[in-house]
């Protein structure tokens, strides 16, 4: 049962309900939080302890990144905040108030793909899809970071991404395009 | 024809995935959703005590706590078959949350309905329940002593065992026999969109969203467990992400959802959480594989005998087959197979990616990898000697790519310049070395007939449409492909419609059958709908084609011409409005051929490897890798690599 114990007076901006007078339970109630998100600023209802990525997908219905493991292990909510990747399900979103957030569907336009998506169609460098936009996220960070610069780099830095239909080569031969091609 | 089939075209719906834009089921919206998360067993056997619900209950936003003692029952649990049989295809002959008696860890127990994702999660998490846990078996090692030969496998589509010749007699003299166990531990699929549902109904219609490689075996497994006529429920599913058969057969989760949403009365979605995904959509079973071999001094196979020993669930008497390959891929007249089962408490196993013979042909291969050192003949030449013209019934094989697949995969890989020697070849603390396999699969025939619909309207655009789900394979695109071709039309004029049970029948896209079924039914629809249109234009008076002789009119570049005078002739669009016809329609029909249709049927192929391994710490590394493959005509290359 998830009660603390509280020993002194309760200072939490966390609603407090007493149960009885030896166990108190922490009831997470919502708040307004402002998130920018893709370069618009959306206020949304959320609860504290709502990752960035159920914030993303369950309010703003921005679906583009996905839902894999919701553990930090396989890399399909990788999005960009304040330019730099992080994972979406370890993140909480009241974290990200007064941050910049980036997902895959700020990443292109409708008619202009970012060169790393055209580049990921051109060289079939998926299946099933679920890990693209988080694979993609990573990609255009990898080059930016300078962290592209080898197979083996791209194989150590794009190593917290995992396609289960293993298009690993494609990936690869992806990223190697956009990356010359800026060069 | 256009010759579109065959060609690298990019998926038609890349961009859709790589823009965020492809919507999987989790990620449908509705209104009024409320989210469901499970309560899993936490024990392996025994029965529940109590479900304390009280403190879930009086969580924020929780809507209903449902269990075995507030739960309708199901109607009717449907018979376990493969879903490419056509039929309801449960996972397992079990349903959970039916009584209090628990068989395998992570059973569903109890479901909580809430307004939101996390207060869903929050209350699975307050719910309370106590056990009575008896005894388990879940390993081989547990319940070796209670193995058993069940009589037959697969709901009942094959049996158990299987034998030609004298294999005992056949090993007693054999001049040269190797013998080799293998132990495999149990995979789970671990798709990377973990089991996923949303249902709606309306008054007493379902339609469910569904990640499934079958919209179709989902409709009749649903069906049948609620009891509902099968026009009283659509199941739509485009995009799904990945499967690697964990949604092969209609596991519990999918019509719990339903079940729920019809208790509160709002559309639910059930996500399964990455920990539940291993105990939700069965697993490859664990294994252990015994595989003896007889040959002469020569290297000629005389015998080979094979047992597989599993373990299976409580419920059902399945194990992946394991001998298609070892049986038929070379030739010799002695053969013994043999599954054995072990009951444990797990759920019922299931197609895991490679089903069965995969992990069979590691084995077989591995044992060929010895012999061939045994007798002192290279390993691919040993491979090519065996391997016979004809399959064991004595019917020549559909087509024979083996061959040249391990001639060509020698080559690529550089197989001349490898020392033949064990423990000859390092590379620093790495020792290194090289192998082949044979690969071999069997075709599986027993769909039912498989249908498409081609459609062009008026103004010459086209749409294909059939009934299976995108889980990764691109059979959009490829459906695309195949209907250009037949109707002359550039890729950009034919749209695809697909994931939908309202669309014509195809089966559960499984065994390696996918785009061989859909393909054959596209072709059929497309090919009926341009006679259609032929004969349309040569009976019709103001068409220039009037009066011509059918089998001299042709379709190239959009139009309908004589194929000796390509200039006389008219379009699509032309043709169809002028005879005020909003769209012409043709739905094709493909039957497979007979079970016993006198052909061998396996696909083959041929893997190479160069793999390093670290003799102190015990590390090994694939280091570079060739396969070469004979799949047959090969719609689209790019996908296909």
């Amino acid at each position: 049962m998830p009660y603390i114990n509280v020993g002194k007076e309760n200072t939490s901006p966390i609603d407090i309900h007493y149960h009885d007078a030896t166990k108190v339970e922490r009831r997470p109630t919502g708040a307004h939080v402002a998130l920018r998100v893709n370069g618009t600023e959306r206020l949304v209802d959320l609860e504290p302890r709502t990752s960035l990525l159920d914030a993303l997908r369950e309010h703003l219905e921005l679906t583009g990144s996905k839902k894999g493991c919701d553990q930090g292990t396989c890399g399909a909510c990788t999005v960009w905040v304040d330019g730099r990747r992080v994972l979406a399900c370890l993140t909480l979103a009241v974290a990200c108030e007064g941050h910049e957030v980036t997902t895959i569907e700020g990443v292109g336009v409708d008619g202009e793909p970012h060169p790393m998506q055209r580049a990921f169609v051109e060289h079939d460098a998926f299946q099933c899809g679920y890990c693209t936009p988080g694979q993609i996220m990573s990609a255009i960070a990898l080059i930016e970071e300078g962290n592209a610069s080898t197979d083996e780099a791209i194989a150590e830095f794009m190593s917290g991404n995992i396609c289960r239909c293993a298009a690993y080569p494609n990936i690869r031969a992806a990223i190697r395009e956009v990356r010359d091609a800026a060069a | 024809m256009t010759g579109s089939i065959g060609k690298s075209v990019s998926r038609l719906d890349g961009y859709e995935k790589t823009m965020g834009h492809a919507r999987y089921t989790g990620e449908i919206f509705l209104p009024n959703m409320a989210y469901l998360a499970i309560v899993g067993a936490t024990i392996s056997s025994g029965m529940i005590k109590t479900i304390d619900r009280s403190a879930a209950l009086d969580a924020d936003g929780v809507i209903a706590i449902l269990a075995h003692d507030n739960l309708p029952q199901i109607p009717g649990q449907p018979q376990l078959l493969p879903s490419l049989v056509g039929a309801p295809a449960p996972g397992q002959s079990f349903f959970p949350l039916q009584d209090d008696e628990i068989h395998y860890y992570g059973q569903p127990i109890a479901i909580v309905v809430a307004d939101s994702y996390e207060r869903a999660q929050y209350a699975a998490w307050l719910v309370d329940a106590s056990f009575d846990q008896t005894p388990s078996i879940t390993t081989i090692e547990q319940g070796r002593e209670l193995a058993y030969v069940p009589e037959r496998l697969f709901g009942g589509l094959m049996p158990a065992q299987d034998a030609r010749g004298d294999v005992e007699a056949a090993l007693a003299s054999a001049d040269v026999v190797v013998d080799g166990t293998f132990h495999m531990a149990a995979n789970h699929h671990n798709a990377l969109e973990a089991p996923t549902t949303t249902a709606v109904w309306d008054e007493d219609r379902l339609t469910l969203y569904d990640a499934t490689m079958g919209v179709r075996a989902t409709q009749l497994t649903v069906a049948h467990l609620l009891g509902l006529s099968l026009s009283k429920i659509r199941v739509v599913s485009n995009f799904v992400g990945g499967s690697f058969g964990s949604r092969a057969m209609i596991w519990p989760h999918v019509t719990l959802a339903a079940l729920a949403a019809r208790e509160v009365g709002r559309p639910v979605r059930l996500a399964l959480t990455r920990p539940q995904a291993f105990s939700a959509t069965g697993q490859r079973e664990e294994q252990e594989h015994r595989l003896t071999l007889g040959a002469t001094r020569t290297g000629r196979l005389t015998a080979i005998r094979h047992e597989k020993l599993s373990v299976t669930s409580h419920f059902d008497d399945w194990a992946e087959p394991a001998t298609g390959v070892s049986s038929q891929i070379y030739d010799l007249e002695n053969f013994a197979g043999a599954h054995r089962l072990i009951r444990g408490n797990t759920m019922t196993p299931t197609f895991t990616r490679g089903p069965g013979e995969s992990v069979a042909a590691f084995v077989l291969e591995s044992c060929m990898d010895e012999l061939a050192h045994e007798v002192g003949i290279d390993p691919v030449e040993l491979r090519l000697m065996n391997h016979g013209l004809k399959n064991p019934r004595g019917n020549p094989w559909s087509s024979d790519g083996l061959p040249e697949c391990l001639r060509r995969g020698a080559e690529l890989f550089g197989w001349d310049k490898r020392n033949p020697a064990p423990r000859s070849q390092r590379d620093g603390d790495w020792l290194i070395g090289h192998g082949v396999a044979a690969a071999g699969y069997p075709v599986a025939l027993f769909m039912p007939e498989q249908h498409a619909r081609a459609r062009i309207y008026g103004d010459g655009s086209a749409v294909i449409e059939a009934g299976t789900p995108e889980f990764g394979t691109g059979v959009g695109t490829m459906m695309t492909q195949v209907a250009a071709d037949a109707l002359a039309l550039p890729l950009e004029a034919v749209s695809y419609k697909l994931g939908d049970s309202d669309l014509p029948n195809i089966t559960a896209a499984v065994g390696s059958a996918g785009s061989m079924m859909v393909s054959a039914a596209v072709h059929e629809a497309a090919n009926d709908l341009r006679r259609q249109v032929m004969a349309l234009a040569v009976s019709d008076e103001q068409s220039p084609l009037h009066g011509a002789d059918l089998s001299s009119v042709d379709v190239k570049d959009g139009r309908l011409t004589l194929r000796d005078t390509q200039d006389v002739g008219e379009s699509y669009s032309d043709l169809l409005s002028r005879n005020r016809r909003t769209y012409a329609e043709a739905v094709g029909r493909w039957r497979p051929p007979p079970l016993d249709t006198p052909r061998g049927l396996l696909t083959f192929g041929a893997q190479f490897a160069e793999v390093a391994a670290d003799p102190d710490l015990g590390l090994v590394r694939v280091r570079r890798m060739v396969g070469v493959f004979a799949p047959g005509r090969v719609l689209n290359p790019k996908l296909a690599r």
